[in-house]
Order: C-alpha cells, then structure tokens, then sequence
C-alpha cells in the first residue's frame, strides 16, 4: 500500500492521476484528501490540546494567589477539570481517530503507520530534508504527507500523544483511587515509574514536544502554501487544491 | 522475650485483664475495622488459640530512625506492643543480651520457630565488595539477612532503606546499597516505606499480621494498602486552598501565615503515598505540612536522587544539564521558534533573490 503511495504521489503529479480533465483545463485542480472524520478530528484535537496546554501548563505552574476563603473559590478546581475533560475529548477522539484510519482513505492512515523498512521511503525523506535545507528547489506536489512530515507526526505526534493519554489516565487514577478504572487499565505506569513524580516530570516534558511540534507543523503548512503553492485550506475543506 | 507457644489471650489474663474486658476488645476491633457482628468472635477465637507471632528485627545500612519511631507508637502503646502482643525475639539495638549471647537467640529462634517468624528488616545491605561494608557478628549483614529470610513466614521491609534504598543508595551508590527485594526474591515482603514510617503505621501493621495471623492486602508496589493506598494531597487538610488556587509563593508571605496550600513551594503531598495527612505523626500531633513546610515525598522511590526538596519536577541530569521539565521544554520551544524564524527569513530571501517562474507548467 505505501509503495503505491509513494510511487504514486512521489514521481507523478497528483493532479494526472486523481483530477478529471475538465479541472485540469480550468487550471485550477482539487484533490480530495482529508475525508470528513478525519478533518472534524484534526480540529476537535486541535482545540483540546490547545486547551490541555493552556490548562497543563496553569496545572503544573499554579495560579497567583486567590484573595478570600477558600470556600468562595475554585479556581484550580475548574482549571482541573477543564484539563480532565479536554484530555477525555482528545482520547476519546484519538480512538475514534485510529478506527477512521482503519476504515478510512489512504491519508487517514499516514500518521499511523510509516513505512520506515521501506529504502524508498528514507530516500523521499532524505530528498525533502535537502529542499528544506535550501538544496533542492522542485516544489513538493504530494497530496498528502511528505515523508518528512509524515515522519514528524509519527514521532512527535502520534507517540506523544499516546504518551501522554497513558500518562495522564496514570495520574488521573492516582486521584480517581486504586479502585478506579483509570488505575486498573493505565496504574501499569507505576511499575515503570515507581515514584509518580517522574510520571508528572515526563508529562511535562510531553507538552513542550508538542509544543515544538505545533510551531513547526503550522510554519511548514504555511510554507508550503507559500512555496509549492498548495492551499493550507485541505484541512477545513477536504480539497487539496494546486493553484498553477 | 517471652514464651511464643502462648497466645495473646493467655498473656493478657495473666496481666488481669477479664475475659469480659477481652471479649468487649474484639468486638471494638471488629467494628472499628469494619467487619461484620460474626467477626469478633472469630478474632476471639484467633487470639485464644493462634500462638503469638515471633518477631526477629535486623538492622543493616540504617540509621535506626525506624526503631526510633516505633518506639513512640500511641495506638497501640509500644509496651503493649512488646510486652503482649508480638513475641519479639530478637533486636539487638533493644533488647537486653549483647555479644555472643544475642548471636545464639538469633540461631535458636531460627531454629525454633522455622518457617513460622516474622523477619523485619530495618535498613539494607550493601552488595559491593562482597557486602563488606556492613558487618554484623563479624560477617556481611548480607549473609545474615539472606540466612534468616529463607526460614522466614514473611519479611517486613522497614522504611525507605529496605523498600527503595534511600540515601546510602543514593548516587553513585558507592556501598551497593540496595533494597531488600533485590536480595530475596523468593519470600513474600511487605514494604513499610517512609523515612522513618508513621509509628502507627508501623505497630498497626504488626498488630494485624498477629491478630489474623496472614499478611495485609498489598498494592502494586508492595506496600500495605490499609496505610498506602491515598496520597499525603488526598486527605490533606489544606485540599480545599489547593481546589480554590490559594498557594503560598514565599515561606514568609500572608498565604504562608493564612496557612495556604504549598504546592508551589514544592510540596509532594501530590506524589506522595503515605497516611501522615490521616495519622499524623507523635501521637496524631501534626505533620510536616502542618507545621507550614511541604512533604519532602520521604516514602516514595528515589526522593534522594530527584533533584530540590522545594521543586515538584524531577532533575533531569542527562547530557551534563541540570534543569527541570519545564526549563527543557522552554529552551527547546526557544531554540525550534529561533530556527523556525530564521528557516523563514532564509526562503523569503531566497525567493526575492530566486523568484520562480510563475508561469512554468508544473513538472
């Protein structure tokens, strides 16, 4: 499956293969990528890791003190509560994500499965490090993911994020008790990590991967637009369009 | 110290207690820990026929601290402890032979009570150099240890040095000090963590393991759930400034005087499984969260090695850096915005030195 990816999307022009003749005559050829599970994933997780960050962050640093009783306040609480909520938003829909990419196109599975056995694979990736290291100057015509970028979200993403949904359901069970469900199915995180403070530490590390991989993933989408002129807009409408 | 055929109830009539008295004790004991009317007489029942359980206490790589907190167990009281409900038969720091005399009581409890003692070990044992490094009886502490635990019932791992290793196995570890399940692996341990343990927690637990004869429901990480199951954060009395965002940020500001929460001066309540919050220390006095200073998290595996008492990250000392999760994550998030501007400014410039041919046909 990936070599026919590859072989289809590397070598060719997207456009000849998948666009009909009568967009390719008006110059202006779209291709269907993302399909709609996948595209109502990206921003749902979108807006919950941007609200597990904020939230993470406040968690992990502490407010500035809150004047009054502690009865008339709950600040922490909500932020709290927003962090656990956002990370069931983002989990549940992490497992909706894996069963699209089971069933869906072949773009839905790209961020799961990388073909790193594949030689052709790291050369595409060694080809694209050279365009970003100003090399090579040929625009990047792929419909989906380059290899490069594929590798980012499998690395950066894909793991980090199961890292920290296993992480966080491990703490999360520390306060939901040990007879919690969270304890019984993630607690194994413990027998790793005895002491839950190298738990918290990794977690931690965990938003700041993210948060390099957020700068470079929106810099390169905006680059791309730019550069190898394709719209950023297939996330939102489904089309990858090629302007010329 | 003590015959240890006979059984609990034949040593309290002998201290004149009733058997009235006796029977209204297993039923405040059934009911305070939750069981049902049949329990009592079940627990009588136990205390009349089981014979007291013999308890042989070894001291390795330690500091006593753990002695020193049992001794001042309120509930129950150390004496009753001693002197009629566990059969203490050896623990050289307090009992009252020495030299070649206390050798031969360790050898003949040994023997007697084969397969049928308690073995609490208070410290660890240095491994390296052929465990040179604490010698007891003019051997390697080791050799007795590994000697005593295979006749064993069951052994207690007192405090943080049995349970984790604590600070004489802090790096670089030069004595090899190591915790005690990685000496024995083939007896059941129970790990009594903390440095030292509550001293309730402590007699608590020997009461149990007497009184039922069997060894307490264990977590994960073989710790007694009855005293480890919930975090210092869990019952601690200053939750609610925690839940509100009311924290100290100075050991002198008005927060610290209101008696706010200390999380943000480092305070590891919230990764700390111990029952100070619910027990306290000195007979239900206070603890140290209490008193205005956070947990040093004293129970939990490798506090020694983690960096500040007063940051709640672990150090992270790899690649020659001493920083937290945080810094780490700062400066890598700097160093990729930096190269991500510059990687900008370098294709705007290529693309205003190098403008494309717009007209071209894609290849």
């Amino acid at each position: 499956m990936f070599v026919r990816d590859m072989r289809n999307e590397a070598r060719q022009p997207p456009a000849a293969v998948d666009a009909t003749p009568a967009e390719r005559g008006i110059g202006h050829r779209g291709v269907y990528v993302y399909d709609a599970p996948v595209r109502l994933w990206h921003w749902v997780n979108a807006a919950a890791i941007l609200m597990l960050a904020l939230t993470g962050y406040l968690i992990g640093t502490g407010t500035p003190a809150m004047s009054g009783q502690a009865s008339g306040n709950f600040l922490f609480g909500y932020i709290r509560f927003a962090h656990f909520s956002a990370g069931y938003v983002l989990s549940v829909g992490f497992v909706l994500r894996i069963y699209s990419a089971l069933i869906g196109n072949r773009h839905a599975t790209q961020i799961f499965c990388v073909p790193l056995w594949r030689g052709c694979f790291w050369r595409e990736v060694h080809q694209e490090i050279r365009r970003y290291g100003f090399l090579a100057v040929e625009p990047d015509r792929r419909v989906g993911h380059n290899p490069l970028a594929q590798l980012a979200m499998f690395l950066m993403f894909t793991q980090t994020v199961t890292f920290m949904i296993v992480t966080g359901f491990a703490l999360y069970g520390q306060g939901a008790g040990s007879d919690s469900w969270q304890d019984r199915l993630f607690g194994w995180v413990f027998s790793i990590w005895p002491n839950s403070q190298d738990v918290h530490t990794w977690h931690h590390l965990g938003l700041w991967v993210i948060l390099v991989f957020v700068l470079v993933h929106i810099y390169a989408v905006i680059r791309e637009d730019i550069m190898s002129r394709r719209s950023i807009s297939s996330m939102i409408s489904g089309e990858r369009e090629f302007r010329d | 110290m003590g015959g240890a055929t006979e059984t609990l109830y034949s040593v309290i009539r002998r201290q004149g207690i009733t058997r009235r008295s006796f029977h209204k004790f297993c039923s405040l004991t059934a009911a305070s820990l939750g069981l049902g009317p049949l329990a009592a007489s079940t627990i009588a029942d136990a205390l009349e026929t089981k014979p007291r359980v013999p308890v042989i206490w070894l001291h390795g790589l330690e500091c006593t601290c753990c002695s020193e907190s049992f001794i001042r167990s309120a509930h129950p009281l150390i004496k009753d402890m001693l002197l009629s409900m566990i059969s203490l038969d050896y623990d050289d720091t307090i009992m009252a032979a020495a030299g070649e005399q206390a050798e031969a009581i360790l050898e003949e409890a040994r023997a007697k009570y084969k397969g049928k003692y308690v073995l609490a070990v208070e410290g660890n044992p240095p491994l390296k150099q052929g465990g040179m490094f604490c010698i007891d009886g003019g051997k390697p502490f080791v050799e007795r240890l590994r000697s005593m635990a295979e006749e064993s019932m069951a052994i207690i791992a007192w405090g943080t040095c049995a349970s984790w290793g604590c600070v004489q196995a802090a790096k670089p570890n030069p004595t090899g000090a190591a915790p005690i399940d990685q000496v024995i692996k083939n007896k059941p341990i129970i790990k009594v963590p903390g440095c030292p343990p509550i001293a309730e927690v402590m007699s608590g637990l020997v009461t149990f393991i007497t009184t039922f004869g069997k060894l307490p429901e264990l977590d994960r990480q073989g710790r007694p759930k009855m005293f480890y199951s919930e975090r210092i954060h869990d019952k601690c009395y200053r939750r609610s400034h925690f839940d509100a965002g009311q924290f100290v940020e100075e050991w002198d500001d008005e927060c610290a005087r209101k008696g706010h929460c200390l999380y943000k001066m480092g305070c590891k309540g919230p990764t700390t499984y111990n029952a100070c919050s619910a027990l306290r220390w000195n007979g239900g006095v206070s603890f140290p969260i209490q008193s205005g200073h956070g947990c040093l998290s004293c129970s939990e595996d490798g506090f020694w090695d983690k960096g500040s008492f007063y940051d709640r990250l672990t150090t992270i000392k790899q690649f020659g850096i001493e920083k937290n999760a945080d810094q780490i994550g700062m400066a890598a998030a700097g160093v990729v915005g930096l190269t991500v501007a510059a990687h900008a400014a370098v294709t705007a410039v290529k693309r205003l030195t190098n403008k494309p041919d717009r007209t071209a046909p894609p290849k």
